[in-house]
């Protein structure tokens, strides 16, 4: 349950000041498939980062699961996107110099799970995204489409209750891009809330719920009920 | 993140850049061996000299005529330009004093000695059967002014020279002569080669009224005196000189010099040099230190992306910081430990090509080198590790 009211957030560009989200009301449930789209700076992976816990806004309040975000401290926030967060990237953010299984286990070690349960997990996920060839390769020799899964299994290895992805299918040709669109729905099968940030169309269609933004202001907000 | 954890990740992360690592462990090593070699060769020349020092005797006073702070120039002293000489009546009356153990009057002169057809010049000792064991000399065969023999010509040989004329027959009940007169060896010292540039081998001893005669003086060198204890010393300088001055009229006119009060000296500023020498050595580290840092900086500028993703999912400031700061650890731990072992293996490499000087480095030394070593390297890494940890996640995961 994400609730966020009167969100405010400037960035000072040079002497001028950049209204990147202008008051902001947004409720998204559990369990729920949103896409948030608009043209570039239109402030939707600003929004993504405030959700993400990543940055903070200047004003307005932010609850998540009816608990008071705005004012907690950096060490409750990083627990906070520890456990309930998961982040998939354009660009993937894997570490270069980690294998495939190493790059996986990172938030598992961040949260301080002993390393016996670690191995457990790990495995499972490599399992359940098709990875178990490639766990001892680094990042530079998979396929992007690899490179993705294994974004996306270690965004997922905490089972969070929110993913947030930002133009997941970006760096991606289109088949590959649908595969990774059909694992991340997957996961929304299974009641993680799903959020995604595309300027693409066709990929913003497919989430239940569509957002549409433009210089810091949500323009539209259709859900679709055929799904 | 736990601690188990946060070092294996960031050795791991030393291990991965392997060129990298290995250049600063490298810098860190030569900074600690430096300071280990070096204190090694300081405090090797430093008991060097002490056991040179020790070695001619314990607990010993040396009584030279004229004083030093009178006549304002110690080469008058040494030179014995002074009106009152020393004679053998002070000395004795010095071997009366309850703080002296014994003393042995001192004459030194050269003369030419020969025997079974050959010649040479030597360096003559007069003085009594106290100085063998004052001296730290030892016999190899027979004695010196052995009771009942005391007004006898007797002459003890230095090991070289008791080698060289008598090659093969025993030199002991030989007769020789040295300059006009005639002495029968009584003894042979054992080799000892050189102490402070003196060689006992190549010296004959006579004794003391023979020599006077032979130098025609009845004036002393010296007078050596060894005190009953190490804190007999002092008492013994004072007694000594209170008897001289009585003996010479009230006239403060000699000089005392103990054997402890130079070697202190001696220890004092042979200490102070490997001091110094670590100092300098030190000098090393703290470059190896703004080495670790200025890499470290290097290190979070490339890793800025990855700083970013680890807060991304849920890495706190305070792991980040402690995951740099670990990789500092690791490096300068593992350039310490190296460097430790290098500098001993120098030492020892010193110790077998110079077996005389006993390069051994002091464990103050080491354990300093190794504790500059961590602290530099952990200090250096703050600055980066603070750096990093305050990094803004967004802006952070925008770059690549």
């Amino acid at each position: 349950m994400i609730r966020l009211t009167g969100i405010n957030r400037t960035f000072q560009m040079g002497d001028q000041a950049v209204h990147a989200l202008n008051h902001i009301d947004l409720s998204i449930a559990s369990g729920e498939y949103v896409s948030v789209m608009g043209p570039s700076g239109s402030g939707k992976s600003t929004l993504l980062n405030i959700i993400g816990l990543l940055d903070r806004p200047d004003s307005g309040r932010y609850e998540l699961d009816n608990r008071l975000i705005t004012d907690l401290s950096e060490n409750e926030l990083a627990q906070i996107r520890r456990e309930k967060i998961g982040f998939v990237f354009q660009s993937f953010h894997l570490i270069p110099r980690l294998t495939a299984a190493e790059n996986i286990e990172l938030p598992l070690i961040l949260g301080g799970v002993p390393p016996e349960q670690r191995q457990t997990r790990v495995n499972d996920a490599l399992q359940a995204f098709e990875l178990q060839q490639r766990a001892r390769h680094r990042p530079a020799e998979l396929s992007g489409g690899q490179r993705q899964r294994v974004a996306i299994a270690r965004a997922t290895i905490m089972q969070p209750s929110v993913i947030l992805a930002d133009e997941p299918t970006g760096n991606l040709d289109h088949q590959t891009g649908a595969e990774v669109m059909l694992l991340l729905e997957a996961l929304h099968h299974r009641g993680t809330t799903l959020i995604v940030v595309t300027h693409d169309r066709e990929l913003g269609a497919r989430a239940h719920r569509q957002i549409g933004m433009r210089d810091g202001r949500i323009m539209t907000d259709q859900s679709d009920d055929t799904h | 993140m736990t601690l188990t954890d946060t070092l294996q990740t960031s050795l791991k992360t030393v291990v991965n850049y392997r060129v990298r690592s290995l250049l600063i462990i490298l810098a860190m090593a030569l900074g600690v061996a430096a300071v280990v070699v070096l204190t090694a060769i300081g405090d090797g020349a430093r008991n060097y000299v002490i056991n040179q020092f020790s070695s001619i005797g314990t607990n010993l006073l040396v009584v030279l005529p004229g004083r030093a702070e009178t006549s304002g120039s110690f080469l008058g002293a040494v030179l014995g330009q002074t009106p009152r000489d020393l004679t053998l009546k002070d000395a004795q009356l010095i071997g009366r004093l309850p703080q002296v153990r014994r003393y042995a009057p001192l004459n030194v002169g050269e003369a030419e000695l020969s025997a079974a057809n050959r010649l040479r010049e030597v360096t003559v000792l007069g003085s009594n059967a106290n100085l063998i064991p004052i001296r730290h000399m030892k016999l190899a065969q027979g004695s010196f002014m052995a009771a009942g023999t005391e007004n006898s010509a007797q002459i003890v040989l230095g090991a070289k020279i008791a080698r060289e004329f008598f090659p093969r027959t025993q030199a002991i009940g030989q007769r020789v002569r040295l300059g006009d007169s005639r002495f029968l060896v009584s003894g042979v010292l054992a080799a000892q080669g050189e102490t402070m540039g003196f060689n006992t081998d190549e010296i004959v001893i006579i004794p003391i009224d023979f020599a006077q005669t032979m130098f025609n003086t009845t004036s002393l060198f010296r007078i050596l005196i060894e005190a009953k204890s190490h804190s007999e010393i002092e008492p013994a300088k004072q007694a000594v000189l209170a008897t001289l001055k009585q003996s010479h009229d009230g006239e403060e006119d000699t000089t005392v010099i103990t054997q402890d009060a130079i070697l202190a000296t001696f220890d004092k500023i042979l200490q102070a040099l490997t001091l110094a020498v670590a100092g300098i050595a030190a000098i090393s580290l703290i470059v190896a230190g703004i080495l670790i840092m200025n890499v470290m900086l290097v290190a979070v500028s490339q890793r800025t992306a990855e700083i970013g993703l680890l807060k991304a999912i849920g890495a706190t400031s305070g792991d980040i910081r402690r995951l740099f700061f670990a990789e500092a650890v690791w490096l300068s731990l593992t350039g310490a430990v190296l460097g430790f072992l290098l500098g001993q293996s120098g030492s020892l490499l010193l110790r077998l090509a110079f077996p005389q000087l006993p390069a051994w480095a002091p464990a103050w030394a080491s354990i300093a080198g190794i504790l500059v070593a961590l602290a530099t390297g952990v200090l250096a890494s703050l600055f980066p590790a603070n750096r990093a940890a305050r990094l803004d996640a967004v802006k952070a995961l925008g770059k690549k």
